[in-house]
């Protein structure tokens, strides 16, 4: 029984997994879907160093892009029938590579976690983005290489030529990864990488290796992303320098951190918002990546737990059953926040567009007039005042729903 | 090859010169507050796009004035509203905070100037050779910007070790309580050295804006390398990022000028492989090739075999 209650939560990710291309079926649907499960176990890899084992790296992109690269290797062999076999065990290839890749590097750069680790990382990030880009016949220079996924022995009768198949593949693997790297964590081996990252200290005295325990969780680390990076080969057939440098480096950065570090559904979060804001929002707006910058510095600043951070915070009142205290004052803050972000956003892409009109929510906005731009930014102004206002009114619930009740006090 | 030597000399030290600017505001910032600035390129790059649109209204000696200023509020007003706010979460989490910065003020540049390369131009007054030496002309705005290093180098130097102010910094970094218990304002101090380290890095975008071409990737073609020489040279070290400056500086140029490379290491060695050997790109590499890959290579031995850094002392 207990085990059916632990292992529901799963079988509910597993059939979400499995559910959400019969929701969502449109082909843009599924090419989003099928990055986000790529995402989902990139970021999860990458958890395993900074959330779970306090190393900031500054080059994961590395172990990504290698399992990429010689996955699409794999692919031309199989299509040349030097090797053959199905291109569902192209993520293993992926990840064992991974796994090599973390092994050698992890030997010498996990001496130190903090900030030499950090600068290892981030030497190692670009000592390799930049020599993939002079060894053209494994790396295939800027263009990168590419592949075909269509051969080597059918499955069940499915050649893989479809992108929903590959979701589905995708999909199995990343639950998979997904299980597996909860488990870590609630291996000997999990928890000595929380205790080394809090306090390494301690945990030598106690006789662990410190280097050792940092060590193990980075080659798990590597190997996770190496599927992840077998699977973005198997979905997109190619791979350039650009999935193994610096840029990537940063994005499964960004994504674990607004997501939440702390918590194992973090990543999870961050990998599905970020990806959701990258296809959708890119439609609408250039500037979406200002956006993103704005968003994630708010993150570093006012969530520094990410927003699984957010989520979990409300446990104690939810315990208390004082989230009725809280869902008035939220709505409250919340309508004039959302308004002047509106207003935020009417204001910066009316500064950037060269259109006549703006057509923003519904409405035409004309960018040349000047009283357009005093209504918004009076609107942002009254907006901006009512949520300054009504936050002291939230704090005060806030913690009248999180106080210790008299009883318990005595 | 001798000509080839000097040039190589002289365009090692300007690069040099130039990445003490930025190296030197990186460490005394690492040394005061414990984080690296991942935004500090993203200042220098700001530098150069501030001198441009200055340049366009005041000439190139305005911006050489006015953007340094301006770079420097900015970077103040980051530590005041920003960074202080974030400290309070830990070493992490600054570190990713300047990491987005540095993410913000690229996107920021490229929504208020466009993503095309600025024709931001060397002043008519300084468009001269400097001196012709075997033929080949050294500019004279070369020279301006060497001059203006060292004299940054100088009053630094002086600044730091000699004045009344540059006591009170050093003594801040070590012991922050006791210069804060004899009546210092330390958040102050702070502040004032991130707004001077951003300001020295934005007057280095000024001076390398004309030369090293203003587009919105200019503090990512400097930013790792910036990294590099300040943990190289020993975090928090000025004189340490001093000889790590001029040592990638001077690296990288005379990897770039030499033409020497795999091919000729093994002729010497009297072997030859065939152009269809699996690892002919390894056989065929050269030198001018490898140059960009040289920096890191560099940071990673000392990183494995000194990770304090040339001149480095703290011991994490």
């Amino acid at each position: 029984m207990a085990l059916l209650k632990k292992s529901s939560i799963w079988i509910a990710f597993l059939i979400a997994l499995l559910g959400l291309p019969l929701v969502f079926d449109s082909i843009l649907a599924i090419s989003i879907l099928n990055q986000m499960v790529i995402a989902i176990v990139f970021a999860l890899s990458y958890n395993m160093l900074l959330g779970q084992g306090g190393m900031l790296s500054f080059g994961h992109a590395v172990y990504f892009g290698l399992g990429g690269f010689l996955s699409v290797h794999a692919l031309i062999l199989i299509e040349f029938e030097t090797m053959v076999f199905s291109i569902l065990w192209i993520p293993l290839i992926g990840g064992l590579f991974g796994l090599l890749a973390g092994i050698f590097i992890g030997s010498f750069s996990t001496r130190k976690a903090g900030t030499v680790f950090a600068m290892i990382s981030l030497g190692i990030g670009e000592l390799i983005a930049a020599s993939s880009l002079i060894f053209s016949s494994f790396f295939g220079g800027e263009a990168g290489i590419s592949g075909d996924r269509t051969f080597g022995p059918m499955f069940f009768g499915f050649d893989f030529a479809q992108n929903i198949e590959i979701y589905y593949v995708a999909a199995l693997w990343a639950f998979i990864a997904t299980l597996f790297m909860y488990l870590f964590t609630q291996t000997p081996a999990g928890k000595m990488a929380n205790a080394v990252r809090d306090n390494p200290e301690r945990a030598e005295f106690i006789g662990y290796s410190s280097r050792k325990v940092r060590f193990i969780s980075f080659c798990a680390s590597g190997l996770f992303a190496g599927i992840a990076g077998g699977l973005f080969a198997l979905n997109y057939e190619f791979i350039t320098e650009e999935n193994l440098n610096a840029a990537t480096s940063g994005r499964v950065l960004l994504m674990a951190y607004i997501g939440g570090l702390g918590y194992f559904i973090g990543p999870i979060i961050g990998a599905v918002v970020l990806t959701l804001m990258n296809s959708l929002l890119s439609n609408y707006s250039e500037l979406w990546m200002l956006y993103l910058g704005i968003m994630f510095l708010l993150t570093v600043m006012y969530l520094p737990r990410g927003f699984a951070g957010f989520i979990m915070m409300h446990q104690i009142a939810w315990i208390r059953g004082n989230m009725k205290l809280l869902i008035k004052p939220y709505i409250v803050t919340a309508i004039p926040a959302l308004l002047f972000t509106l207003c935020a956003i009417a204001l910066i892409e009316m500064s950037h567009i060269e259109d006549e009109v703006f057509h923003y929510l519904g409405l035409e906005l004309n960018p040349a007039s000047p009283i357009t731009w005093i209504v918004i930014l009076a609107v942002a102004g009254g907006a901006f005042f009512t949520v300054k206002r009504s936050l002291v009114q939230l704090n005060d619930a806030w913690e009248t729903a999180n106080a210790i009740p008299k009883e318990e006090e005595a | 090859m001798l000509e080839v030597f000097i040039f190589a000399t002289l365009n090692g030290l300007v690069t040099g010169f130039l990445l003490f600017m930025l190296a030197s505001g990186l460490t005394l910032i690492f040394s005061m507050m414990g984080v690296l600035n991942f935004a500090h390129a993203s200042f220098y790059m700001l530098g150069a796009y501030f001198a441009y649109s200055l340049s366009l209204y005041f000439g190139f000696w305005g911006g050489l004035i006015f953007a340094p200023l301006i770079v420097g509020v900015l970077g103040a007003l980051v530590e005041r509203y920003g960074l202080r706010k974030v400290h309070a979460s830990g070493h992490v989490a600054e570190l990713v905070f300047t990491f987005g910065l540095a993410f913000l003020i690229e996107e920021a540049i490229q929504f208020f100037w466009g993503r095309d390369t600025k024709n931001y131009q060397t002043p008519d007054l300084l468009d001269f050779p400097l001196f012709t030496l075997f033929g080949q002309e050294f500019s004279a705005y070369r020279g301006f910007m060497m001059t203006i290093s060292i004299a940054i180098f100088i009053a630094l130097y002086y600044v730091l070790t000699k004045s009344r102010i540059g006591i009170i910094i050093q003594a801040a970094i070590t012991h922050p309580q006791t210069v804060s218990n004899l009546g210092h304002n330390v958040p102050l101090i702070f502040m004032g050295v991130f707004g001077m380290g951003t300001a020295l890095a934005g007057l280095a975008g000024v001076i390398a804006g004309p030369v090293l071409t203003t587009f919105p990737g200019m503090a990512a073609v400097l930013g790792s390398i910036v990294f590099v020489i300040v943990v190289i040279g020993g975090l928090g070290s000025l004189p340490g990022a001093f000889i790590a400056s001029l040592l990638i500086g001077l690296l990288q140029s005379y990897a770039i000028a030499s033409d020497v490379g795999m091919p000729d290491l093994l002729g010497l060695l009297g072997i030859s492989f065939d152009r269809s050997h699996p690892l002919n790109d390894l056989w065929t590499m050269n030198l001018p090739q490898i140059a960009p890959v040289l920096p890191y290579l560099l940071l990673v031995l000392v990183l494995i075999f000194r990770p304090t850094g040339l001149l480095g002392k703290r011991e994490e």
